[in-house]
């Protein structure tokens, strides 16, 4: 039987590991290479970093980062943050990326998830998707709309049509992220990834929210989610990676326990 | 000195399993040269994407005589994911004939359970069905990081080394003669998964 997985998040600024709340007043946390490492050696399934560099002179820094990240992580991890081209994404996979995740620029141009499927194959393609609530109304009829610009600019775009979109273009994994509970550590958007999860084919990531055991717990259960994205709960040494999956194998979730 | 060579196939992220092998100390180079696969000491063959355009780049290159003829010198083969799948006869995907290394077929999974997801990705439990060389480090129970539509068929059951659960239970490790391979990504499943590269580099193609 299949595990769920747990993913941890890195958001990367300038090589540096930074945490954000509701996607503002980051701060940085420390080395995302050591981090990695440990998380790593402790059992985690699955790595993101997304490159939060805001100027673009300073963003071949996150090459290093994946580059020393893969010599010394066996495990799959993703890469996102400022892909806007088929060339971005396979420089990311030739530094050592297994995934590349694509957010606001593919919103502003959808073609770049086929053309990203097409180089590199859909199973390498994640969609990342910040989603806020909304009323529902004719353009939104889920009531969930897609933001970008780490979560600034609404696009008038309904959540779950751009889900389902996303899988037609080839995506082959979806990230969903609610920016309403992003850094409250109140839980995950169960309704909303719920949503998703049950529309689409493909796997679906929870984020967004996750500070107790049982955050995860509801959201890969009721959520329906194949896989949950933690970060402040593991970068503050709150909980460990190998904690957190003994405590939901005791809750009865099925993770990989066996590591070492 | 000994060396092990990764076949290039334009077939996926040929580099991480470079790493993983530099990682466990093993000498390893990339190549699509056919004379230098037949030189190597042993030979791994990655992929991800399809069979359809492996099977023909293979051809394109000549590397699928080379590959043949390499096995019939004994020398140890270790394919993975979508190399695991090239060996065998013909495969679903495309309508190819592959390898023929080893008899079978490869099928795309057509699962009863609407609610399992295809591709299959994630961390997955292997049960050993018999022993190996290259498992000496592996248990039944060990979980491995799985990314595939397709699945290999064996034709007989003594080729078949590991099955894995998904709906239905599929090989998940098979082998034959000189020749193992696996449908999980072993440079990508931890320190269990990098334990079979270790063991495969100091392997004499033996069973």
């Amino acid at each position: 039987m299949l595990s769920k997985r747990i993913i941890a998040c890195l958001d990367v600024r300038e090589g540096q590991l930074a945490k954000s709340v509701k996607f503002v007043d980051t701060r940085d946390i420390g080395d995302p290479i050591a981090k990695a490492k440990e998380y790593y050696e402790d059992g985690l399934d699955e790595l993101v970093f997304y490159d939060i560099t805001a100027s673009s002179d300073k963003r071949d820094i996150m090459l290093d980062v994946v580059e020393a990240v893969a010599e010394q992580v066996y495990i799959p991890f993703s890469v996102g943050g400022g892909i806007r081209t088929v060339e971005d994404a396979n420089r990311l996979l030739w530094a050592g990326a297994e995934k590349i995740n694509v957010n606001s620029a593919a919103v502003l141009r959808p073609e770049l998830i086929s053309e990203c499927a097409y180089a590199i194959g859909n199973q390498n393609v994640v969609l990342s998707m910040d989603i806020k609530q909304v009323e529902v109304s004719d353009t939104i009829p889920s009531g969930y709309e897609v933001v970008i610009n780490g979560g600034r600019t609404p696009m008038g775009l309904d959540a779950l049509a751009w889900a389902l979109q996303g899988e037609a273009l080839g995506a082959g994994e979806l990230v969903v992220n609610s920016i309403d509970a992003d850094g409250t550590k109140a839980g995950y958007e169960i309704n909303l990834t719920r949503m998703i999860a049950d529309a689409v084919s493909i796997p679906v990531i929870a984020s967004g929210g996750a500070g107790k055991p049982e955050h995860l717990l509801a959201v890969l259960t009721e959520g329906k989610a194949d896989a949950a994205l933690v970060a402040s709960m593991l970068h503050f040494g709150e909980y460990t990676v190998s904690g957190l999956k003994q405590w939901l194998h005791e809750h009865g979730v099925k993770v990989r326990l066996k590591y070492a | 000195m000994s060396m092990l060579v990764i076949v290039d196939y334009d077939a996926g992220n040929l580099r991480s399993v470079l790493r993983a092998c530099e990682h466990e100390g093993i000498p390893a180079c990339i190549s699509a040269d056919p004379q230098e696969i037949m030189d190597a000491d042993r030979l791994i063959f990655p992929g991800v994407g399809s069979a359809e355009s492996a099977v023909d780049t293979l051809h394109a290159r000549g590397l699928d005589k080379a590959m043949r003829d390499f096995f019939a010198t004994g020398k140890p083969m270790l394919g993975i994911c979508l190399g695991s799948q090239i060996v065998l006869q013909k495969s679903e995907e495309g309508h190819r004939d592959c390898l023929g290394l080893v008899e079978g077929v490869v099928e795309k999974f057509d699962l009863a359970d609407k609610a399992l997801k295809v591709p299959h990705i994630g961390w997955n439990e292997v049960e050993i069905i018999r022993p190996h060389p290259l498992l000496s480090r592996v248990e039944s129970g060990d979980e491995f990081y799985f990314v595939h539509s397709y699945f290999t068929r064996p034709a007989n059951a003594e080729d078949v080394y590991g099955v894995t659960d998904y709906g239905d239970r599929f090989c998940s490790m098979l082998g034959h003669k000189n020749l193992f391979a696996t449908q999980f990504h072993l440079e990508k499943s931890g320190k269990k998964g990098l334990s079979i590269l270790a063991e495969f580099g100091v392997w004499d193609g033996c069973v």
